[in-house]
């Protein structure tokens, strides 16, 4: 690594009285990454940030922030901040008074300066006067972030930024989230469950299953290079055949038998049934079974669409898109 | 549907009607009637009974009642306050506090009245302890004062600020508190910055509820005042027996009543013109 982390876990474990949360996790942040906590719910990604926050305390293990030991200080005394899932906007303090709050707890002087400053970054400075009663949600979120960023915290936490929004809001809450990371410099830690906002925003995403890191890497890689089944299955649909898998965008079909695109390895071609065919707008996911009784599905592109239940196709994929890993 | 509705109504607005409506219609009225020779009322109507509540004899117990009553809700709230946050954070035994609160309900208020006036007075369990410990020659002066009135006051009516506060805090987002603590508040802070203002409700509702009941008491300040620190239930009851003044009683109830609809409104009011929560 280039330079030191900004943020390291080392070992962290964390039980509560049903359940072991985190076992064992350990993890390193770079400077100014927007670095995505991904898993299934009950996976620990939200007991591992608040950890961080501070509002729970390892149960062993170390939490280094700029390589000091973070994990026995109080949340007011930690230099990071978080963006709460349901925001925790003060309801009855308006947005400037929001966001003022941290400031007036350290004693700053040109509050008013800063604050707008932070409101013009997240563009809510014409809402100053309102209370979060009187706002949406994405207002709501942009508020919560401004409170947080305008402390310039060493690393700035987010519980599942996007859940609380409209989800035709959140694609484009994606892009304008990523944007103001870039900008502000500042290192996002990120929790979520959605493996397509961790892709689509993150630098490098680390998935936790059970309390443990199953993988950690650059979205590509984990998508592309899955270190095992788990990671595979939980970034997208699979179709496994005993130890190769293929995603369905990667599984052609075709009513004639391939050409030339098609390999020649009989062993990544079958003969199929159509079995059922979705419409899912930009697409169709078509499942065709094959001779030994195993579905498989394909994704087809809309413009190629012409498979029925009960016709006959061919099921073939490139080896290079092929995943290899054991059960 | 509708005549199903009707029909469990009934009931209650019937009640309601006889023994609610109409009681008081009749105080409304011997309340501008003339006083009788031997209690009752007769003829002719006149104003004299409210006139008379201005005499400073009455506007000092009137003040007297704002007094105690006030100081009581103060102390209720102080009191009322850490407990009702405690049982919010209690976890599991929230319940169990809970019961705890409303346990002295089961028994009667006036029962419980004469256990305090046992324990207080010259020869009570306190005073016994204290002249045998040699510390004191003399008892303190424990019951028929103010301080009696008020520690009975705020005894009998402390569940009643308790419950609603404890309500507000419950229903209060953890989240809000971390969020505090996560822009550098203390707890102190975040208590007086974040769970106080957002009590609001809870302490206004508290407030009522142990102030308009003390500002009318008259179990509490009849038997542990005894009779020397007179409030305006007290009066009250004073012209419908001894006094023998039934007009006088029944403009007071009303005056009072009209007092306590007032600040009621006025509370109403505040809390609807900014929006909690």
């Amino acid at each position: 690594m280039a330079t030191d982390p900004i943020l390291e876990l080392r070992n962290v474990t964390k039980a509560f009285p049903s359940h072991k949360a985190v076992d064992d996790v350990s993890l390193a942040l770079q400077r100014g990454e927007l670095h995505a906590l991904l898993g299934p719910s009950g996976c620990g990604k939200t007991t591992c940030l608040r950890m961080v926050a501070g509002f729970e305390t390892p149960d062993a293990g170390q939490i280094l922030l700029n390589g000091d030991n973070i994990a026995p200080l109080k949340p007011y005394e930690r230099n990071v901040s978080t963006v709460f899932q349901s925001y925790a906007l003060f309801p009855h303090l308006n947005v400037f008074d929001n966001v003022a709050f941290g400031l007036r707890q350290r004693g700053e002087k040109e509050v008013a300066r800063k604050v707008n400053e932070a409101l013009e970054l997240v563009q809510l400075q014409a809402k100053a006067d309102r209370k979060p009663a009187q706002m949406s949600g994405g207002e709501k979120q942009r508020a919560a972030l401004a409170r947080s960023l305008v402390l310039e915290p060493d690393l700035l936490l987010l519980d599942e930024p996007l859940s609380a929004l409209d989800p035709n809001l959140r694609q484009q809450v994606r892009g304008e989230l990523k944007a103001l990371q870039r900008r502000v410099g500042i290192t996002f830690l990120m929790v979520t469950h959605d493996q397509e906002e961790a892709l689509s925003m993150a630098d490098r995403i680390t998935l936790l299953n059970r309390g443990r890191v199953e993988q950690v890497g650059t979205p590509q890689e984990i998508y592309l290079q899955p270190a095992n089944r788990f990671t595979a299955g939980f970034l997208g649909a699979v179709n496994w055949l005993d130890e190769i898998g293929v995603r369905p965008e990667s599984t052609q079909l075709s009513h004639d038998a391939p050409g030339h695109e098609a390999p020649g390895d009989g062993a990544r071609a079958h003969r199929g049934r159509v079995t059922d065919s979705t419409f899912l707008g930009d697409c169709y996911h078509v499942v065709a079974e094959i001779a030994d009784g195993r579905q498989i599905m394909a994704r087809v592109p809309r413009s190629q669409n012409g498979y029925h239940p009960g016709d006959q196709v061919h099921v073939w994929w490139q080896p290079a898109d092929e995943l290899h890993l054991p059960r | 549907m509708k005549r199903l509705r009707l029909f469990f109504l009934a009931p209650s607005a019937v009640i309601l009607f006889a023994l609610f409506l109409i009681p008081l219609l009749i105080v409304a009225m011997y309340s501008v009637l003339s006083r009788g020779a031997y209690g009752g009322v007769t003829p002719p109507f006149t104003a004299e009974n409210y006139v008379r509540i201005f005499d400073p004899l009455y506007l000092k117990i009137l003040w007297r009642s704002f007094w105690v009553a006030g100081l009581s809700t103060l102390i209720c709230l102080i009191l009322g306050f850490p407990l009702a946050l405690f049982i919010s954070r209690a976890g599991a035994r929230r319940g169990l506090c809970l019961q705890l609160v409303m346990l002295p309900f089961w028994t009667s208020f006036l029962i419980r009245t004469y256990a305090w006036m046992f324990l207080l007075r010259d020869t009570g369990l306190i005073n016994t302890a204290l002249l045998a410990t040699g510390l004191l020659r003399d008892p303190l002066p424990l019951l028929y004062n103010d301080f009696a009135v008020i520690l009975g006051l705020v005894y009998g009516f402390l569940p009643f600020m308790v419950l609603p506060l404890y309500t507000n805090l419950e229903k209060l987002d953890p989240a809000l508190l971390e969020a505090a603590a996560d822009l550098g508040a203390r707890p102190l802070t975040a208590l007086a910055r974040v769970t106080l203002p957002l009590c609001r409700p809870g302490i206004l509702a508290g407030s009522i509820l142990v102030f308009i009941p003390c500002l009318g008491a008259y179990l509490t300040p009849d038997l542990m005042g005894g009779g020397k620190s007179i409030m305006i239930g007290t009066l009250v009851q004073n012209q419908f027996t001894t006094a023998r003044d039934w007009p006088f009683g029944a403009a007071l109830s009303l005056f009072l009543m009209a007092l306590t609809l007032g600040l009621l409104y006025l509370a109403s009011k505040r809390s609807s013109g900014e929006d909690l929560l």
